[in-house]
């Protein structure tokens, strides 16, 4: 196991790069520790598969440096940084038994027959393909197929990092739950370093201990799933965690209050700086709707299982507000915001306030 | 619920059936025909009953050029095989190479046989052919007019020119449908080329392979018109395949008779042989 330092990584895929749109990962500098679980979460072409395949060097950067463990590994090729990667699609050996699929990472490096059976057998039993081992590796589901793939990243006892690659996209709702579990389990026990590439949040955030927000080639924000819930540092980080995401509206700030077209709103504190464009950024969970705050007309009631979720206009902006199963929407409804769920964004970026 | 029987419906499959009949079914019959009676002119018909067939398969001729036959196609089997295989890892995946290399693997597929059987016939002539003459140049003795071991080279040769690119295709179609995952997985596996080969693109490639061996073999067992354009199945009878022989039997003797039966024959040995070809194939496939 490795910590994995990203030292001021750009890449891009043409051949001279001139401007920053040209980059595919604009500047990544990061420390991944050893032992963590780690998500990269983002939208589609976000970067994140880049920066992973920069990693497993399947991709050289086009600037910076990469180290494992302060040892500089830019240059190394996949096989010398000893990486384990899982990919979208499971990849198997079609002609081989499950057993022979997992020795064969082994069997290339020239590990002795006696050691190949031991990992081979132990690896095995950690995937729950025991029972499987004999059989061709074609026949098998795309889940076990899927632990094939990872287990041939386990048998290698001194793997750096394990990555993965959106593993679970071709797999059955009810085995994702499954297989995140033995992947988070495998994780405590072993305790790999674990880089997780998804733009599911959920995957994101019940699989990662730190959650590594990507978006247009940057990391917006590394944090717990609790930081990226509570204080989005940009505001796509509030539209793209959560369901729905973040309700983001343009305000003016005058000291404590912010102004909404007509109507003020109280926040928990002053500005510390406020230049750029304000906005207002407050999560469906934290609108209160009720007889007191603001008029809002509203649009629409979706009722999904545990909670409501409220679509309404306020001061001619769309808005979301969730409330609780039972909860009644009064006649003359009214929304106020819960100081504790109040953001403020300059230019995007979040910005602190005072008390 | 009731079915509703229309049976104008078979109306539609008509023009198949008619086209199939008159394409095959009746040509086939009259094959049949000929093969149990013996014929003279004025249209005269005796009845002859098995004699052909037994003659045949009594006849030294027939089982030379049999004999003949199966070693040309196994030989072209084992050079056009692996040939393409191996061309076909070696062209280029993208950019500009990929269409340049692919018009160059077709050319030889698009010239009538006749053509190809035409142009290898100039070029090996010894007094004004390139390759002929330059082999000779050089010392070689060659003389595909003479030498039968220098026809059979020729004629493998032409086919090998002529029909490689069809394997190539195949199996580069079955290339590039392998998602760079696999590769980038076998990397990190530290798979050598050697084992990226035989445990990711020839098991990708199986069968595609299939067909493109199917293809050749009946394909080559079947050869006539290259082989006839340029040795004429000499010298003496030493490139005289089947198909040259049963052309030899009908038209150039016009034994009607014994060449139908040898047709008759000639099909159910290629039908038979592309059946066991095949099931051994996809069986062996379902196995793995």
């Amino acid at each position: 196991m490795a910590r994995i330092d990203v030292n001021h990584i750009r890449h891009s895929y043409l051949a001279d790069p001139r401007k920053d749109s040209d980059f595919a990962l604009k500047e990544v500098h990061h420390t991944f520790e050893d032992g963590g679980a780690y998500a990269l979460l983002g939208p589609s072409g976000c970067g994140k598969t880049t920066l992973l395949n920069i990693i497993s060097g399947l991709l050289r950067p086009s600037h910076g440096q990469l180290l494992f463990n302060g040892k500089d590994v830019t240059n190394l090729s996949t096989q010398e940084r000893n990486i384990a990667q899982v990919f979208q699609f499971p990849v198997i050996y079609d002609t081989m038994t499950v057993y022979d699929n997992l020795a064969f990472p082994l069997r290339n490096r020239g590990v002795p027959e006696a050691d190949v059976d031991r990992k081979v057998r132990e690896t095995l039993e950690m995937t729950d393909l025991v029972s499987w081992a004999g059989r061709k590796a074609r026949g098998l589901t795309a889940d076990q197929k899927q632990k094939i793939s990872l287990g041939r990243g386990l048998v290698r006892s001194d793997v750096n990092a394990i990555l993965f690659d959106e593993p679970l996209t071709v797999i059955d709702p009810h085995m994702k739950w499954v297989l995140r579990s033995q992947l988070k389990q495998l994780h405590r026990r072993f305790g790999y370093t674990m880089v997780y590439v998804t733009h599911d949040q959920t995957e994101a955030l019940t699989f990662a201990e730190r959650v590594v927000v990507m978006y247009d080639g940057e990391i917006v924000q590394i944090g717990t799933p609790t930081e990226l819930f509570e204080r989005p540092r940009h505001t796509f980080v509030g539209y793209f965690i959560g369901s729905p995401g973040m309700n983001v509206m343009p305000v003016k700030v005058e000291g404590k209050v912010a102004r909404l077209g007509s109507q003020s709103i109280q926040l928990p504190g002053a500005l510390k700086s406020a230049e750029g464009a304000i906005e207002l950024g407050v999560r469906p969970e934290y609108v209160r709707i009720g007889s007191k705050g603001m008029p809002v007309s509203i649009t629409k009631v979706e009722d999904v299982g545990r909670h409501k979720v409220i679509r309404a206009k306020l001061e001619g902006r769309d808005i979301a507000a969730i409330i609780g199963e039972d909860d009644e929407i009064p006649a003359d409804a009214k929304v106020s915001f819960e100081p504790a769920g109040i953001n403020i964004y300059a230019d995007s970026w979040r910005v602190e306030m005072g008390a | 619920m009731d079915k509703t029987w229309n049976n104008k419906a078979w109306f539609l499959v008509l023009p198949v059936l008619v086209l199939v009949a008159f394409s095959a079914v009746i040509p086939l019959m009259t094959v049949v025909n000929y093969s149990v009676q013996d014929t003279f002119g004025n249209n005269q018909f005796f009845w002859a009953g098995t004699e052909w067939f037994e003659e045949l398969l009594a006849s030294d001729r027939f089982w030379q050029a049999m004999g003949r036959n199966l070693i040309f196609s196994f030989i072209i089997l084992a050079i056009e095989v692996p040939l393409g295989i191996f061309i076909a890892l070696n062209m280029p995946k993208k950019g500009w190479g990929v269409p340049v290399c692919l018009v160059l693997m077709a050319l030889p597929l698009l010239i009538p046989w006749n053509v190809v059987g035409t142009i290898w016939q100039v070029f090996g002539r010894n007094d004004i052919g390139l390759l002929g003459y330059t082999v000779n140049a050089l010392g070689i003795d060659y003389n595909y007019v003479k030498d039968p071991f220098d026809a059979w080279v020729t004629v493998i040769v032409m086919d090998v020119w002529h029909w490689t690119s069809l394997v190539v295709l195949l199996c580069y179609a079955g290339l590039v449908s392998i998602p760079d995952a696999f590769y980038q997985a076998a990397k990190i596996d530290g798979a050598s080329r050697w084992s990226v080969f035989r445990y990711i693109q020839l098991p990708k490639m199986q069968r595609v392979l299939l067909i493109a061996v199917l293809l050749r073999f009946m394909d080559s067992f079947m050869i006539y018109t290259e082989p006839f354009v340029v040795t004429g199945g000499g010298p003496g009878n030493s490139t005289t395949f089947l198909s040259i022989d049963l052309v030899k039997m009908a038209l150039g003797q016009f034994d009607l008779g014994p060449a139908a039966a040898m047709s008759l024959v000639y099909f159910l040995i290629i039908l038979l042989l592309s059946w066991v070809f095949y099931t051994v194939m996809t069986n062996y496939d379902a196995e793995r």
